[in-house]
């Protein structure tokens, strides 16, 4: 199983998302911005980062950028697409996903484990979970604040659309603490925290078993693995 | 050559952080007669040649497009500058 991470220029988790991948038992296939090829992946992930520098708005320029046009066709034929962070915000500036992202609304940079609630288990990215589940994955983001018109936000909640909700703490005053959305056929997901820096014992979240031993992570990429196989 | 302005602020009803920091600092520093700041963007754009409705047309479309996302910003001005 081969997932694509695309490289912008200014991505920074794109190295540890394919380490995700293949900590989940798939081959990492790195894929460049510039490109109008796919190389054949079976699904994509779009990392974090600062692409452009966040200039215009965040993910707007990588948004347009040349592989796109194979991803946004991909992406309405079915195919798998994760969205983290920045890569949320790209997909929200394509209308893959609807709504936006807007400043924390405290106005700073937030940093922190956090906690989630997996509302949707039956999206491409997260069949490995239990609806309900609560998972811990990093959080770090100044545009995390996820809006949208409230008929849009009325049809996300009534169609199961929202993904992940933030837990106990809000952390950048997103409608209704949603962290994380989904397209109508499930195979598009974006998040604002960042599942791939919860990967691997040593390096994770604290949790009550040990000091950076969350791996909730792993699940969001082993469910992509498992639904590109029942393919 | 002549340059047209895009003008594109958030939208009125969503919360302007950047703003909101600014009217703190405002108010930090005594000059209490502003309720309230709002942050937006100037675009400027230089063209090159004459500017003509067709011009303005393809500003139009980009303004909508590329400079502003309609989720979370409305256009508010677009105009040739001196004009």
């Amino acid at each position: 199983m081969r997932i694509g991470v695309i490289t912008f220029p200014g991505s920074l988790d794109d190295r540890d998302a394919q380490r995700a991948i293949r900590l989940a038992g798939g081959t990492a296939v790195p894929l460049w911005h510039g490109d109008h090829d796919l190389q054949g992946v079976d699904a994509i992930v779009l990392p974090g980062g600062f692409s452009y520098g966040d200039y215009l708005r965040c993910g707007a320029i990588a948004a347009v950028s040349p592989i796109m046009t194979e991803v946004i066709a991909g992406a309405n034929a079915g195919l798998p697409v994760l969205g983290i962070c920045n890569g949320f915000q790209m997909l929200t500036e394509t209308h893959l996903l609807p709504g936006g992202l807007i400043r924390n609304e405290a106005g700073s940079f937030v940093c922190r484990d956090q906690t989630l609630r997996v509302e949707n288990a039956s999206t491409t990215w997260t069949n490995g979970f239990t609806a309900g589940d609560e998972i811990v994955i990093p959080l770090k983001n100044g545009e995390g604040g996820y809006i949208a018109d409230s008929e849009t936000i009325a049809r996300l909640e009534g169609e199961g659309r929202v993904v992940f909700r933030y837990l106990g703490v809000n952390p950048n005053g997103s409608i209704n603490d949603i962290a994380g959305v989904s397209n109508e056929r499930g195979n598009v997901v974006g998040l604002m925290p960042h599942p791939e820096h919860a990967v691997e014992p040593g390096f994770g979240p604290d949790t009550s078993a040990a000091m950076r031993s969350g791996v909730d992570g792993l699940t969001i990429f082993r469910s992509a693995l498992k639904s590109v196989l029942a393919a | 050559m002549p340059t047209i302005v895009v003008d594109v602020m958030p939208k009125a009803e969503l919360l302007d952080p950047q703003g909101k920091a600014v009217a703190g600092a405002l108010r930090r520093i005594g000059k209490t007669e502003f309720s309230s700041v709002r942050i937006g963007k100037r675009f400027e754009l230089t063209v090159d040649g004459p500017v003509d409705e067709k011009v303005l047309a393809e500003v139009r479309d980009i303004a909508e497009s590329l400079l502003s996302n309609s989720v979370i910003e409305d256009v508010v001005a677009i105009h040739e500058q001196g004009a």
